[in-house]
């Protein structure tokens, strides 16, 4: 395959991955809006009544992180932010299905079912954008191989500047010494 | 004069500002030929040191040529070649005539705060907030250096300013990282971050003899300028960086660690540097010590901690039980430039390193505010920039 093909079918996955956390991140502005307009909706449907504020801050949460995902030049941290946030909705939904009664029990095993389906679509965008970004860093990375700063090799310059006296107050202490060095 | 203006969080513009003068008898006055962007400068950028004034004058690595001076300042006159350290030193406190330049006790004008905020004041620095004295840096047309007489290099004619240049700032602060090692020949010296720090410590590391070097990063450009200084390199986003320091040292960790990082550590896969990144964001840390804790774990028992990298406030999660246990030795500090300043002049000429070779970019003043973002975002394969006012 010629370099140019290899370098278009990386552009298009590098777009298929922006494209991704585009998407999750209007979900999480959607589902956010969800919970912070009808915390009690939400909450009630999946046996965790009571917790209508909490629902409310998660929604919060969805939202900056969506927010965060659009507007931010790099999306990466947030797609592990989410990551992070789906861990939360988990713990959450789990016990919705502790505690709630017949339909509600299910309707929590179902939201558990789709937010764990959400969190490997988070980690599959996640990884895949830190690997663009490696990848992207050293298509565009300058060699500065020659950069070498010394006259010759670093085999060669190695101990050169041993004639250089440690002063006295920046030795290792005497205790901690090689003890033949230390005698 | 133009000179490069701090205006608050990533807002640095290039305004017209009035003219420096002499203000006290030990002051002189330089006309600036050569200065650059450091690291360091990037944590004031992003708003992470406090003590920032909107107006403030930007810059600590500066040299020039003297265009007045002061009529205390017998040692200097029109026309000498200097190169300014980034510490003002009077040369005459108890702590100056021990060395420690770096805590000069005398020279910072805001040493009331700064005995508030430290316990005890440290030394006035250039372009380096208030808690520093709040003196006009160096990223300008001209300077006033005070204490002068003491707070200067004199640098010959034939060696040029790209070569001097870092003697004000990174060149003796990676050397002095790797002084403060104590470096054996049997040592592995593992080095935390390939900027410009960095790739001065592991010169200075090798010219120092240690048996070996190994620089951490996970920037192309930055490991390929490492591995040209002679380091062995680990890349964080693509190898276990404890697993390969132990399988480079035959599973007893390196004897000795430098941090050159410091505060705003980039890993970002591990669940430590996510707990920073979460606290910091909500104003409960200030800094990001990742690399901190991956030293303390990975060094050899007995081994050396050395902290050139800035850290700004209070760290979280350090795991001193661990340090002390292992009988770990930290040392760090901000450098102590004029200790070191006359011997590695001495390296300069004599051709044992050319310390120019970090530098990237070469631009005018007006091209500063646009320089620090690439310098900061690592675009353009930016190591160190180098500004000609």
């Amino acid at each position: 395959m010629s370099g140019r093909a290899a370098r278009r079918r990386g552009e298009r996955r590098a777009d298929t991955t922006l494209g991704l956390a585009q998407g999750l991140g209007w979900f999480s502005i959607g589902l956010g809006l969800a919970e912070l307009l009808a915390p009690h909706a939400v909450s009630r449907s999946l046996g965790l009544r009571g917790h209508e504020k909490l629902i409310a801050g998660y929604g919060v949460r969805e939202i900056v992180a969506g927010v965060g995902i659009l507007a931010s030049r790099d999306p990466t941290p947030w797609i592990w932010g989410r990551v992070a946030g789906d861990a939360l909705d988990i713990g959450t939904l789990a016990g919705g299905l502790a505690t709630g009664r017949g339909r509600e029990r299910g309707n929590a095993g179902l939201a558990i079912a789709a937010v764990a389906g959400v969190t490997l679509l988070d980690v599959l965008c996640g990884r895949a954008l830190g690997e663009r970004k490696i990848t992207e860093r050293k298509r565009l990375a300058r060699d500065y191989g020659d950069r070498r700063g010394m006259p010759k090799p670093a085999e060669a310059m190695r101990g050169a500047a041993r004639d250089f006296e440690v002063p006295r107050d920046f030795r290792i202490p005497d205790p901690l010494r090689p003890w033949g060095s230390a005698a | 004069m133009r000179a490069l203006v701090w205006h608050g969080k990533q807002d640095i513009r290039c305004d017209n500002v009035p003219d420096p003068r002499i203000e006290q008898p030990r002051d002189a006055i330089i006309r600036v030929t050569s200065c650059a962007i450091c690291g360091s400068d990037l944590h004031l950028y992003d708003n992470f040191m406090p003590g920032m004034k909107n107006g403030d004058i930007m810059g600590h690595e500066t040299m020039g040529v003297v265009e007045e001076v002061g009529p205390d300042c017998t040692n200097l006159k029109k026309g000498d070649r200097v190169v300014i350290p980034f510490t003002i030193i009077c040369g005459e406190c108890d702590q100056c005539r021990r060395g420690n330049f770096s805590v000069c006790e005398r020279s910072n004008r805001n040493k009331d705060m700064a005995d508030k905020v430290f316990g005890h004041t440290t030394a006035g620095l250039f372009g380096y907030t208030h808690l520093t004295g709040g003196y006009p840096g160096g990223q300008a047309e001209y300077l006033r250096v005070p204490f002068a007489d003491k707070t200067h290099i004199k640098v010959p004619s034939s060696l040029s300013d790209e070569q001097v240049l870092f003697l004000s700032d990174i060149f003796p602060t990676g050397w002095q990282a790797a002084v403060q090692c104590d470096i054996q020949p049997t040592d592995t010296v593992a080095i935390w971050g390939c900027g410009p720090v960095g790739q001065m410590a592991i010169r200075s590391a090798v010219l120092l003899g240690a048996k070996q070097v190994i620089a951490i990063d996970n920037v192309p450009e930055r490991l390929s300028m490492a591995r040209a200084g002679g380091a062995t390199t680990l890349n964080f986003s693509e190898d276990s960086i404890v697993e390969r320091l132990n399988e480079l040292t035959g599973g007893k960790g390196p004897e000795k660690c430098i941090d050159a990082v410091g505060m705003e550590a980039h890993a970002t896969a591990t669940i430590d540097s996510m707990y920073d990144r979460a606290k910091q964001a909500v104003m409960l840390e200030t800094d990001r010590p990742h690399v901190l804790r991956e030293m303390m774990y990975v060094c050899r028992p007995a081994g050396v901690l050395s902290i050139p990298g800035v850290y700004g406030g209070l760290l979280d999660k350090i795991p001193f039980g661990m340090a002390m246990n292992k009988g770990l030795t930290i040392r760090m500090g901000q450098t102590h430039v004029n200790r070191w300043s006359d011997d590695l002049l001495r390296r300069i000429e004599q051709g044992q390193i050319d310390p120019s070779f970090v530098i990237t970019h070469r631009v005018g003043l007006e091209q500063g505010p646009e320089m620090y973002k690439t310098f900061r975002d690592k675009l353009d394969s930016c190591i160190k920039v180098v500004i000609r006012p």
